[in-house]
């Protein structure tokens, strides 16, 4: 193999080989990057069929078991197809250059876990093309609908999860090692930029809890081949352990899909009010709090399922808990911008407009960890609105501040400032009236999962889906964006936000394909 | 400010035909229960609006004020720890504060002891089934809204998907006890004007309870994904007083008498025929489609299936046994002797299926008896 | 070129990751490939090769990749730092494992705790019992609820027999191999190939005796994976558990091989150390089942 002695000092290699054989950071940070931007589009594509099957009420353009299928697949490929790779690959570009390293801490590694990922998914979409159908039992995939009632496909999802699992780990392991042991000399923990604090925590839940999906996969694989009987109350079992392991993963996991945007916020807030930030201690601790709580909070998802009573109020206590270390995290933001000076550019754009729906959407989040009334809100839009407000105003702006953010120092561009505000402005319209009326149609009681509804929640539900396609296409606009910067844009200066701080910005621009073959030292105030 | 924005938007977009009048709130409901899941709700959003107003008021205050463009200075300030405190104290003291009643609620809710009425629903893939515990009556509860309306052929009625062949009949001011199961999958038994979201799990019980005040219809969904039809199927609950339910018992029970009588009455084939095709409309089509195409790799095709045009005690073994592991339900728990052969006689004489047999409620009878 | 201590290894280009990518799409695809043909009835063709060539490139990959980073440690590229590298990836790499035998254990923990007693009649929500009157919930859970579904089991297994004795065997190899370890950091390498010898003869003697148990639960016992929810849990733990002394063993058994190469010295063996850490993983992962499974 090519583990020739001289690793710094020149530049990529040639050609296409370049992109697979790499195992710069930098360009594994775009890999991810360009990956999880193309499955946004495949997931949200689907997102348009729901949206556009849901524009009328009656059975228009596709049958319930494809229907099904399209709710399943969007939800499973935005979640390990578009956030998580996303937050991956901004790891990959940031961490090292923020924490002064030339590279992640296992290059090699690094690279394995991006290529898992086309295979995984690879894997996954093919089942849309099996006899049966893909997967249609949602991305919460809850047995015995999984399992003894699932398609035949069902064989390569679990496969498909555990391929996701693998590069996940150790990605994550990766990042871990990366903050531990990379650091440029002098640099202490309560050192590290916030970004680079919330990704190593996210790493930690990463590390704790894909496992344990992998284990539940498992477990499904044996009831469907095996002839166990896990979640069959016919052989001992339980359908509802499989929740109850499920969600074990899958709480943790919406904090893995937040923790990182926290990150990104926390450094562009500073830079944009020209104001350290407001409490980076109590930041720290805050997200490790949110952390911990969120490893016993799971059955909050499960508060219909028939848990006994002390059970119900266990997880209705820890979960509203959540709020006081987010809320600490969301008073700390505004703190930082009182008293600033601000300027808003897109990258702040998104940011603010990420405090405010993230926090209406922490605040739907609490008003569902209240047990009794969750036994109306459950499984209704109100949830699906919950979640999206917390995932695409938070975890996608979150994502989309941070390119603007960095974009200039990656590819040595600056974007068209002007497009990038029009960008927000129609993504913010759009993304508000797509999720916004979907509070209206939950609390009137429509439950999710349906591709077709009573007459009551129709003018809602157009409402939204014209909001869909409004959010949907202007993305196609950032896509524009993006290429057009990287093609043609100004030249970016070295410090292209007056306020910025920190390493990532003391590189020249665009950032050399190694950088700090010789670490910088920090410390010395 | 949002909602009026979003009412003015939602009438120029709506449609003129469509209009039912537009609801945006949980409803408060016609039971103690919904009333106070109601007031708790109220309650936190108030709340929630305060805070948010408070937290995003200041955020802008500060947006518009302390911006470069207005020369705004940048402070220095980096924490203060008083501040840090008083802001996690203050939520922790709402937080106790929105527990309280909730916690109330909640251990009322799971009161379910000394109940008037015991009712078991189990959920099917895609109907529920009521069984009156005491009382010697049960049945099911099958969508009732035509294809017609759902395929947009024919003009959606109000009820549209929300109606149901038999409602569950109950009387009102009595504490009925609902104990939950499935025979399938998952499902989960919601009627918001109860304020009952339960899930339905095979091989397990749950249990809820109500006291109806008032009397009515109050239309629920299914709410937990069961599979395909999901979205079809419905409940209907018509709470009636207790004189008229005593009346609708008796209904009932001599219903199903007649309906014993029946077995033994001459069948020909074209009343079987006839009220086969009923019967397969309403239970079978769903999986095996109304012209017997089925769904390939998950509801074999009855026209030209090899058990349909076989022998035909294979043929009653199936439906009356079913195959549980596979998805085909045992209708011999669902439906009458009667049923089972009408249906039975129709899967053999339909579509491209011409054996000319005729399958009695007799001899289904005697198979059914046999286990 | 010389590097300096100071300087990090990053590696240039490497085929191995996109190599390891395409095994493990090979290995995994096939899996789900056969198991897929196999609910159809038909064994695939396509799948076996599948797999059979996944695993052929997985192996492949893993022995060139490591052969690699041997080589490239043999040459002093590495520094003390990168050493701390691999050190704190192995400890999170097993801390993962941890987490998915939690699980496992979790959902024993649960199937005993709550859903048996409930089915049987006891607890919050006995009332289940109303669907399974013939079932009475003890455990271990000789007959299911459904009897017909799963047949119930004869016996269980004596903990008292081949699993102690495996638990032995075990504990011991966890001290034989700190013995090797001993002796390597002493430099008595004819010690360390004794020691770690018999380490590795007990790890294979523990997975003889487990096959041996396997085969008499299936043949004798009818303690079978389709036996309900206690041979279910019972095979899903001992299992893994025992695939995981394969891999222990067979990582072993490299360790081994390059002593006898002359790889090691005294202070620098971390893959030593890596495989040792395995190992005792191992080994407790054993002693909690054996006292949640097979005593309790
Ligand atoms: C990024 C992802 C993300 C995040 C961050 C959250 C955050 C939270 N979520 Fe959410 N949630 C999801 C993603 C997320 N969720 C998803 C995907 C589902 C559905 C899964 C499915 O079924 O498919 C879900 C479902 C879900 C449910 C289950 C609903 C149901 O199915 O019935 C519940 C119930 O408790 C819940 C609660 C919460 C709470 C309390 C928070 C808290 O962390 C929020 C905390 C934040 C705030 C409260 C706002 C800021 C705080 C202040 C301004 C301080 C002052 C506030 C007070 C004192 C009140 N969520
Ligand atoms: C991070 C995660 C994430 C993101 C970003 C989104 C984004 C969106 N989601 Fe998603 N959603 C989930 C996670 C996410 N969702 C999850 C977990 C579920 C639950 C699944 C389940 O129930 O199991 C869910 C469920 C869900 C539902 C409920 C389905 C149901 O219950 O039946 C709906 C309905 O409106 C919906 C809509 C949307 C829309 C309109 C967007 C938009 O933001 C999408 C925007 C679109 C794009 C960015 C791409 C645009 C594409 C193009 C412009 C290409 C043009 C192509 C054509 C014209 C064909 N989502
Ligand atoms: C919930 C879905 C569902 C419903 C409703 C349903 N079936 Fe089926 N049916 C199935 C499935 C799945 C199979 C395949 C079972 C198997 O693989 O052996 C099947 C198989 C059959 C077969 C055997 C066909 C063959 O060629 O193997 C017959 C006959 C049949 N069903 C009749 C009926 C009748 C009569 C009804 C209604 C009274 C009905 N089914 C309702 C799912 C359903
Ligand atoms: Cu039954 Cu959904
Ligand atoms: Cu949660």
């Amino acid at each position: 193999m090519s583990e020739h002695m001289d690793t710094a000092h020149h530049g990529p290699a040639k050609g296409w080989t370049r992109w697979i054989l790499t195992t710069n950071h930098k360009d594994i940070g775009t890999l991810y990057l360009v990956f999880s931007l193309i499955m946004l589009f495949v997931g949200g594509s689907m997102a348009f069929v729901i949206r556009a099957e849901l524009f009328q009420p009656g059975l228009q353009l596709v049958v319930p078991e494809f229907f099904n299928q399209m709710t399943t697949m969007h939800g499973l490929i935005m979640v390990f197809g578009a956030v998580m790779p996303a937050f991956v690959g901004l790891a990959n570009w940031q961490v090292p250059l923020m924490i002064g390293a030339p590279d992640m801490a296992l290059p090699r590694l690094n690279n394995w876990s991006f290529w898992i990922l086309p295979f995984a998914f690879a894997m996954l979409l093919s089942t849309l093309f099996m006899a049966g159908g893909a997967p249609d039992f949602g991305w919460t995939f809850y047995a015995p609908l999984s399992t003894t009632y699932a398609p035949p496909s069902v064989t390569f999802f679990i496969f498909a999860i555990h391929m996701m699992g693998i590069s996940s780990i150790m990605g994550a392991i990766n990042i871990i090692v990366t903050i531990f042991n990379m650091r440029a000399p002098g640099m202490k923990m309560m050192d590290l930029p916030l970004f680079v604090w919330t990704w190593l925590i996210t790493a930690f839940l990463l590390i704790a809890v894909m496992p344990v999906l992998a284990a539940v996969v498992t477990m499904m694989l044996m009831d469907v081949h095996f002839g166990t009987s896990f979640f069959n109350a016919a052989g001992g079992g339980d359908p509802v352990l499989f929740q109850h392991v499920f969600w074990f993963f899958a709480h943790p996991e919406v904090y893995i899909m937040v923790l990182p945007a926290f990150g990104v916020v926390s450094q562009i807030v500073p830079t944009f009010s020209r104001k350290p930030l407001f409490g980076y201690h109590s930041m720290v601790y805050a997200t490790a709090a949110i952390a911990v709580m969120s490893f016993i909070v799971w059955a909050h998802h499960m508060f219909t399922v028939g848990m006994p009573l002390t059970g119900e109020l266990f997880f209705m206590y820890t979960t509203m808990l959540i709020a006081v270390p987010t809320g600490v995290k969301v008073f700390n933001w505004v703190s930082t911008m009182f008293k600033g000076s601000m300027t808003f550019e897109t990258p702040m754009l998104f940011a603010i407009a990420f405090i405010v729906l993230f926090t209406i959407g922490g605040l739907s989040g609490l008003m569902l960890a209240i047990a009794p009334a969750d036994f109306q809100y459950h499984d209704t839009y109100f949830v699906v609105a919950h979640f999206h407000y917390v995932l695409v105003p938070g975890s996608v702006f979150g994502i989309i501040a941070g390119v603007y953010y960095w974009l200039p120092k990656w590819c040595g561009k600056m974007y068209n400032e002007k497009l990038g505000q029009l960008h927000f402005w129609l993504s913010f319209i759009g993304v508000n009236l797509t999720f916004f009326p979907m509070h209206f149609v939950g609390l009137a009681g429509m439950p999710r999962r349906i591709p077709d509804y009573a007459l009551q929640f129709a003018d809602f539900n157009m409402i939204t889906s014209l909001g869909a396609f409004l959010f949907g296409t202007t993305q196609l606009l950032f896509v524009y964006i993006i290429i057009k910067t990287v093609r043609s844009g100004k030249a970016a200066e070295q410090l292209p936000w007056d306020g910025a701080k920190g390493l990532e910005w003391s590189v020249p621009t665009p950032a050399p394909y190694h950088t700090f073959s010789t670490p910088p030292v920090v410390g010395e105030k | 400010m949002r909602q009026l924005l979003q009412l003015i938007c939602s009438a120029l977009v709506l449609s003129p035909g469509t209009s039912v009048a537009l609801e945006f709130n949980m409803p408060a409901g016609v039971t103690q229960t919904s009333q106070s899941i109601y007031g708790l709700h109220m309650t936190i959003f108030y709340i929630c609006l305060v805070i948010a107003i408070v937290v995003f008021g200041v955020m802008f205050w500060s947006i518009f004020h302390h911006r470069k463009s207005k020369g705004a200075k940048a402070s220095q300030f980096h924490g203060s720890v008083l501040v840090e405190i008083i802001w996690t104290i203050i939520p922790i003291v709402i937080l106790v504060a929105m527990a309280v009643p909730a916690t109330k609620t909640l251990v009322d809710m799971y009161d379910t002891s000394e109940s008037d009425i015991d009712i078991q629903v189990t959920g099917h893939q895609w109907k529920w089934h009521y069984k009156y515990i005491g009382e010697d009556l049960g049945f099911f509860s099958i969508l009732a809204t035509s294809k017609e309306e759902i395929e947009n052929r024919k003009k959606k009625n109000p009820n549209y998907l929300l109606e149901v062949d038999n409602p569950l009949v109950v009387p009102i001011n009595k504490k009925i006890r609902f104990l939950f199961t499935s025979n399938d999958v998952i499902h989960a038994w919601w009627v918001p004007d109860l304020a009952i979201k339960k899930d339905a799990v095979p091989g397990f019980i749950n249990e809820s309870w109500t006291r109806i005040d008032k009397p009515g219809t109050y239309r629920g969904q299914c709410a937990e994904l069961c599979g395909m039809h999901h979205a079809f199927m419905p409940i209907e609950v018509k709470a009636v007083s207790e004189d008229d339910y005593a009346l609708w018992l008796d209904e009932q029970k001599a219903l199903k008498q007649a309906e014993a009588a029946s077995t033994e009455l001459e069948w020909s084939q074209e009343q079987l025929m006839t009220a086969g095709a009923k019967i397969y409309e309403k239970n079978c089509a769903v999986c095996h489609q109304a012209d017997g195409s089925g769904i390939p790799q998950a509801f074999p095709a009855l026209n030209g299936s090899p058990i349909a045009l076989g022998p035909k005690a294979d043929h009653m073994a199936i439906v009356i046994q079913g195959r549980l592991e596979k998805g085909m339900p045992a209708f011999g728990e669902q439906l009458s002797a009667v049923d089972i052969a009408a249906v039975i006689t129709y899967e053999r004489n339909s579509w491209d299926n011409k054996t000319g047999d005729k399958v009695t409620p007799a001899e289904v009878q005697a198979v059914m008896e046999k286990q | 070129m010389v590097q300096s201590p100071q300087a990090y290894y990053v590696p240039a280009q490497s085929y191995w990751p996109i190599i390891g990518a395409i095994g493990l799409f090979g290995t995994l695809g096939g899996t789900a490939l056969l198991l897929y043909s196999l609910q159809q009835e038909q064994a695939s063709l396509l799948a076996q090769i599948m797999l059979f060539s996944g695993i052929l490139i997985l192996a492949g990959m893993l022995i060139g990749w490591f052969a690699a980073v041997i080589a490239e440690s043999r040459k002093g590229l590495y520094s003390p730092q990168l050493d701390l590298s691999f050190r704190y990836s192995m400890s999170w790499f097993i801390f993962s494992e941890v987490m998915f035998f939690f699980a496992f254990f979790g959902a024993l923990f649960y199937i005993r705790v709550f859903a048996v007693p409930w089915l049987g009649g006891e607890g919050d929500k006995g009332l289940a019992n109303m669907l399974w009157p013939d079932f009475t919930a003890v455990w271990p859970l000789l007959e299911a609820p459904n009897t017909d579904q799963f047949r119930p089991i004869k016996a269980i297994i004596d903990p008292w027999h081949i699993p102690l004795l495996n638990t032995i065997l075990l504990v011991a190899s966890s001290f034989t191999l700190l013995a090797a370890h001993k002796f390597l950091k002493k430099g008595n390498r004819p010690k360390v190939k004794l020691w770690l010898g018999i380490t590795i003869a007990l790890g294979l003697s523990f997975l003889t005796l487990q096959i041996f148990e396997y085969f008499e639960a299936y043949n004798e016992l009818n303690l079978t994976l389709e036996s309900g929810i206690y041979g279910a849990t019972f095979f899903l733990l001992t299992g893994f558990h025992g695939a995981h002394v394969t891999i222990g063993s067979i990582i072993l058994m490299v360790l081994l091989l390059r002593v006898y190469q002359g790889h090691f010295t005294g202070e620098k063996h971390f893959a030593f150390e890596a495989g040792a850490w395995y190992w005792h993983f191992v080994d407790v992962v054993w002693i909690l089942l054996f006292t949640t499974v097979y005593i309790l």
